[in-house]
């Protein structure tokens, strides 16, 4: 089935490994003077943290604004993908004029750790051997990708960022951010996201590791030497993947039961329906421009996101005395990350008395609302931006200030 | 800091008889905050830390574009989650007779808070007395416009009433202001069976006895 269509072309197979050292985006360096300490206990050293940035820092450097992306993002939030030549992936939401607006924030966004476009990940080249770290990379954790996002802010030499925003796993990190680093934000946005991964998630993920690693291009782990790649493998890990960033309603109401180019059932398997042509189509540009390894990586790291584990299992604890303002989002028909997830997130900041503001934005779009055209979510998060900004003492947009 | 003075009188006249009794720079939490219109009088006028609950998904969408922190959650339920004494002042503005168990809801904000200011339409006024006992309906009015079979006001009660739920749940009254049906103050020395007579709303500021 997915055969015919798996053929990537080689100047985008080597774009992304290219990528994967040397990205085309802004890159922080860090030699065996500075290495980064991992849950799992080793550190790593020496590494990298590959970005963007949009807009300007102002002078007294308290309007920096930090991204964090989701599972399978990158850092350009707002500019052309080199590897896609595609649009950036959230630009609806960040730009300028935008909710998250570069004419009056420095946005900074930066590839995971783990990631496959320029932050080291297992597609980057071990030091110690020159071949691609593959499985030697240790498994990297939420809080390990906050710690790096740290010091590459530590670098830009901002002490303190206006604010963290995150959707899904890029709300995780949010929350992350202000569990290790309280002093450090002012304010948090967390969209569509959980404390901690649930039974379902994991076995979703586990789901997709399995594709991966049952494809015999798989390799274990070392495709890259080898010169091959589990497309196979990645296209149906992103084909289930998919199905839980929608909701059952959505999927209907787009594709219903409607058949592919043909008229009436072919009493085959071939892709009958539009919906398995979709996945079949969502499956094969994925794995144009991600690495199978990483998709390993990054799916673990959420795995093991569990907020309250470190405090006893009280989520309250986790926030306790912060001064962080919290802006908490979630989706009706969010069934991946379900609004009674962010709900026990909101209860815990309102038990530390913590400031937050939280809204369920109703959307029959599932996961996936938080990164489509939805108004309310961009006014929620424009308000509460300006609101933040407002206490922050940071200077609006010239045409607000005139107002 | 805005004075409150100063304010236009578009603002409603309990939200501002709300907002004098609340001390400058306290911690408050409005319990069906609506669109956040007191909670931002608040911010305004009394420098306070101010945070809000709204069931209704329109209100708390306004309110947090406001830049204010309101959570979509329910007075019935969702008080629990709060720590004793978490707040200086703890408000329910014209929400109680819409609360499912009234008692309870008092019961834990005068747990949360250290103070309680609750405001509510007395269903012993006048007007509302005539339209039942000569027009024999259930009052429709300005201020409580719904019919009886589709109002979120499912347990009104008289000043009278909550005065004595207040005296029930082991509250003192510290001040009781109330309102005729044009927004003027009745005078303090009139006996409660005229302001229960005349009142068209009360502001009721509330404490635990054994503090």
């Amino acid at each position: 089935m997915l055969d015919a269509p798996l053929t990537e072309t080689d100047a985008q197979a080597s774009l992304r490994r290219s990528e994967a050292d040397n990205p085309s985006s802004l890159v922080m360096r860090f030699g065996t003077d500075a290495p980064l300490t991992l849950d799992a206990g080793p550190a790593i050293a020496p590494w990298q943290i590959a970005y963007q940035t949009y807009g300007e820092l102002n002078a007294d450097r308290s309007n920096a604004i930090l991204i964090c992306h989701a599972l399978t993002g990158d850092q350009h939030v707002a500019s052309t993908n080199p590897v896609t030549g595609k649009p950036g992936w959230w630009t609806l939401m960040v730009g300028p004029g935008r909710p998250i607006d570069t004419n009056r924030f420095f946005v900074i966004c930066s590839n995971v750790l783990g990631g496959c476009l320029g932050t080291t990940g297992p597609a980057s080249t071990n030091p110690d051997t020159g071949r691609p770290y593959g499985l030697d990379l240790p498994v990297v954790t939420i809080a390990d990708m906050v710690r790096a996002q740290a010091m590459l802010v530590t670098g830009l030499g901002i002490d303190q960022l206006f604010a963290v925003v995150g959707g899904s796993m890029g709300g995780m990190q949010a929350l992350q951010w202000a569990a290790s680093y309280p002093e450090r934000v002012f304010s948090v946005v967390a969209i569509a996201t959980s404390y901690r991964h649930s039974s379902q998630n994991i076995a979703f993920h586990e789901v997709g590791r399995q594709a991966v690693m049952a494809d015999p291009d798989w390799c274990g782990g070392r495709y890259l030497e080898e010169g091959r790649n589990p497309k196979k493998g990645l296209a149906v890990a992103r084909m289930a993947a998919h199905i839980t960033y929608m909701s059952d309603r959505s999927l209907h109401q787009k594709f219903g039961r409607n058949l592919q180019d043909r008229d009436a059932l072919a009493f085959g398997f071939d892709a009958d329906f539009q919906i398995e042509s979709y996945l079949r189509h969502q499956g094969m540009t994925f794995v144009d421009r991600f690495d199978a390894n990483s998709y390993l990586y990054v799916t673990r790291a959420t795995d093991y996101f569990d907020l309250g584990a470190d405090h006893g299992g009280v989520l309250a604890n986790v926030f306790k005395g912060t001064k962080t303002r919290f802006c908490v989002l979630s989706f009706t028909s969010d069934w991946l990350y379900p609004t009674s997830e962010s709900r026990a997130v909101v209860h815990a900041l309102n038990a530390a008395g913590a400031p937050v503001s939280f809204v369920e934005i109703e959307s029959d779009r599932g996961h996936d609302s938080f990164l489509l055209d939805i108004p309310e979510q961009f006014r929620i998060v424009r308000g509460f931006l300006t609101g933040a900004a407002r206490a922050r003492g940071i200077a609006g947009p010239a045409a607000e200030e005139a107002q | 800091m805005t004075d409150l003075a100063d304010l236009a009188s578009d603002v409603r006249v309990d939200l501002r008889l709300i907002a004098g009794l609340i001390e400058p720079g306290s911690r408050v939490l409005d319990i069906g905050c609506g669109d956040g219109a007191l909670l931002e009088l608040l911010e305004r006028t009394r420098g306070v830390d101010a945070r809000g609950i709204e069931i209704s998904q329109e209100g708390v969408n306004a309110a947090v574009s406001r830049g204010l922190s309101v959570i979509q959650g329910d007075a019935d339920s969702d008080l629990v989650q709060y720590p004793d004494q978490s707040f200086d002042y703890v408000v329910l503005s014209h929400t109680i007779q819409a609360t499912r168990n009234a008692r309870r809801v008092l019961d834990e904000m005068l747990r949360i808070g250290r103070r309680v200011v609750v405001s509510l339409p007395n269903f012993g006024h006048l007007d509302v007395r005539f339209r039942l006992m000569f027009l024999g309906r259930m009052p429709v009015s300005k201020r409580l416009p719904y019919s009886w079979y589709d109002t979120p006001n499912i347990h009104f009660c008289t000043i009278r009433d909550f005065v004595e739920l207040a005296r029930d749940v082991g509250a003192k009254v510290d001040q009781a202001i109330v309102l005729d049906g044009t927004g003027k103050r009745l005078p303090f020395s009139l006996p409660w069976i005229v302001w229960n007579l005349l009142g068209a709303q009360a502001v009721f500021l509330l404490s635990r006895e054994d503090r």
